[in-house]
């Protein structure tokens, strides 16, 4: 089976110096639910950056699919990022846009129609049980709340890939355990997910493939789901 | 799929107009002071060019005949005066007119229509007013007129005096200062431009840089440069819009008030003397309102549209 994504010995060198992937070589099967755990500064946020294009790799190179994701062209990138769902610890949802306007964006953004897009936001809002909340702003809603819009986000447009950094990192620890049985959903309706967490029970929970960072290096590949740090 | 594609941005560049009510108030309120003061310019250099029309009204140069010169002679001279390139125009005022003139300016004082008749027969002289296209242009026509002094029916001079010596001094320094006053306004007026666009540039460019995170967003759930872009530089047309409407009703104010103050300034009994001074502003703005509109919405909406572009292109290398 071909690989879904292959960092191929990338190396993350910041302008002051300090070295923040170190030559990270792994790969990703499709369908794959993989947590990435580490401390704070391990690498796993920037590791995160490169795979979705918003950071460029000093050497090395991501492949997504046989395709080098830092050779794209732009037009490319938007199509590729389209097939990603992203999901942060910051949510980062646009301000102005109330709830059904921020995942209506993305699907705009994908060329979507009209109808679909009055079709498909309210049932992805159904599906992280938002759907009483769809006209609120970003500043009406919980932590926990802003997390799942993001989410709904990230999957309207059924991506392949949803990449997670820290999604549960602002969320209290009964968000945290939603947000998680929401990621476990989709990765069983078939879409690859790649997350990044210190939080042990988030990784206990998920019980799939762990990577774990160390001074931008992957130190462990464990493909039973257990946290050592 | 392009109608659906350019509806949405016009869509939401309304919506972001509307919604970020503070910062759109603040890049409409000084896209408005800039296109003040491009409408301030327009309406200073109509009022130079009205003061400098007036004051070369006001100079001309006369051409007094003999009390025997024959009309006939006269209009053949005026013939050929008005075929000179350099004269606007000639007016012909006859020995009757003038004495007419001087009758109906004086019909209150009878001391001096009392001497008038003592006179006995009509002591007023034919006169040529000639006006020149410009005021450096009458040295050409007083050497012309000289040189055709001799002409007259039967070899008899008809040119008693030309009065251009008595107004040289006034008609050089006007054909010194007009250039200078014009180029010296030129000049204020590019560099008022040039502030108020570097200061409209900075607020959109300020405007926007409070949304270079979403900006980044947009970037990361796959939204082409176009698509991001759009909104913004709608949103900067719409500042251009409104600025435009509020600038024309500023200067619409301005005008008013201010050819009210002239007439005030001048006074009820001399107002005519002002002659094309009096509502020099609220005529300009009525007589090209087509064209002010077109310059201050048009100024308005690239200057909005193009300060959107720039700026927004700032935070798309996401």
């Amino acid at each position: 089976m071909r690989s879904m994504i292959y960092f191929d010995k990338v190396t993350k060198i910041y302008p002051d110096e300090s070295i923040a992937l170190d030559a990270v070589s792994f790969t990703v099967e499709p369908k794959e639910f993989v947590s990435i755990v580490g401390h704070s500064g391990a690498g796993k946020t920037t590791l995160m950056k490169m795979l979705i294009a918003e950071d460029r790799p000093t050497h090395g190179s991501i492949f997504l699919e046989s395709k080098n994701i830092h050779r794209m062209k732009k037009s490319e990138m938007s199509k590729l990022r389209r097939r990603i769902g992203t999901v942060f610890q910051d949510f980062r949802l646009i301000p102005n846009k109330t709830a059904y306007e921020n995942i209506a964006f993305a699907m705009e953004a994908s060329g979507k129609t009209d109808k679909e897009i009055k079709s498909d936001v309210p049932y992805v809002l159904d599906l992280v049980d938002l759907g009483n909340k769809m006209w609120n702003f970003p500043h009406q809603l919980s932590g926990g709340e802003k997390q799942r819009v993001a989410i709904a986000r990230a999957i309207v447009n059924q991506p392949d890939i949803i990449i997670a950094d820290e999604p549960t990192g602002n969320l209290d620890p009964v968000n945290t355990h939603e947000i998680v049985k929401i990621l476990q959903k989709i990765n069983e309706l078939g879409t690859t997910i790649i997350l990044t967490t210190h939080n042990r029970g988030v990784v206990d929970t998920v019980a799939g493939r762990v990577l774990t960072m160390e001074k931008g290096k992957v130190i462990r590949d464990d493909k039973d789901g257990k946290y050592i740090l | 799929m392009i109608f659906t594609y350019f509806k949405r941005i016009v869509r939401t560049g309304f919506v972001n107009f509307w919604r970020n009510g503070f910062l759109s108030f603040s890049a409409v309120i000084i896209l408005t002071l800039s296109l003040t003061a491009f409408g301030l310019l327009i309406f200073g250099s109509a009022f130079g060019r009205t003061l400098i029309q007036e004051v070369k009204n006001k100079v001309d140069i006369n051409v007094y005949f003999t009390l025997t010169a024959d009309e006939p002679s006269i209009l053949e001279l005026k013939k050929t005066i008005e075929k000179l390139p350099e004269v606007a125009e000639v007016e012909y005022i006859s020995r009757e007119q003038a004495l007419s003139s001087f009758r109906t300016k004086w019909k209150d004082n009878t001391l001096i229509l009392q001497g008038l008749a003592e006179v006995g027969s009509n002591p007023f002289p034919a006169v040529l007013n000639i006006k020149a296209k410009e005021p450096s242009q009458y040295a050409g026509i007083a050497a012309f007129l000289g040189s055709k002094n001799s002409l007259s029916k039967d070899n008899i001079a008809i040119v008693d005096k030309v009065n251009y010596n008595q107004n040289k001094l006034v008609i050089d320094r006007l054909g010194r200062i007009i250039p200078s006053v014009q180029k010296t306004g030129s000049v204020i007026a590019l560099v008022l431009i040039i502030v108020a666009v570097i200061i409209t540039f900075n607020t959109v460019r300020l405007v926007i840089y409070t949304a270079k995170d979403e900006i980044a967003v947009m970037k990361l759930v796959g939204a082409s440069n176009s698509y991001i872009r759009g909104p913004f530089v709608m949103s900067g047309m719409m500042y251009g819009i409104v600025s435009g409407i509020l600038t024309l009703i500023v200067l619409a104010v301005f005008a008013y008030y201010t050819d009210a103050a002239v007439i005030k300034f001048a006074g009820a009994k001399d107002v005519k003397d002002f002659g094309l001074i009096i509502n020099v502003f609220s005529k300009y703005f009525l007589a090209n309102f087509g064209q002010i509109f077109a310059i201050i919405m048009g100024s308005g909406i690239v200057l909005g549209a193009l300060s959107s572009y720039l700026a927004v292109r700032r935070y798309l290398n996401v």
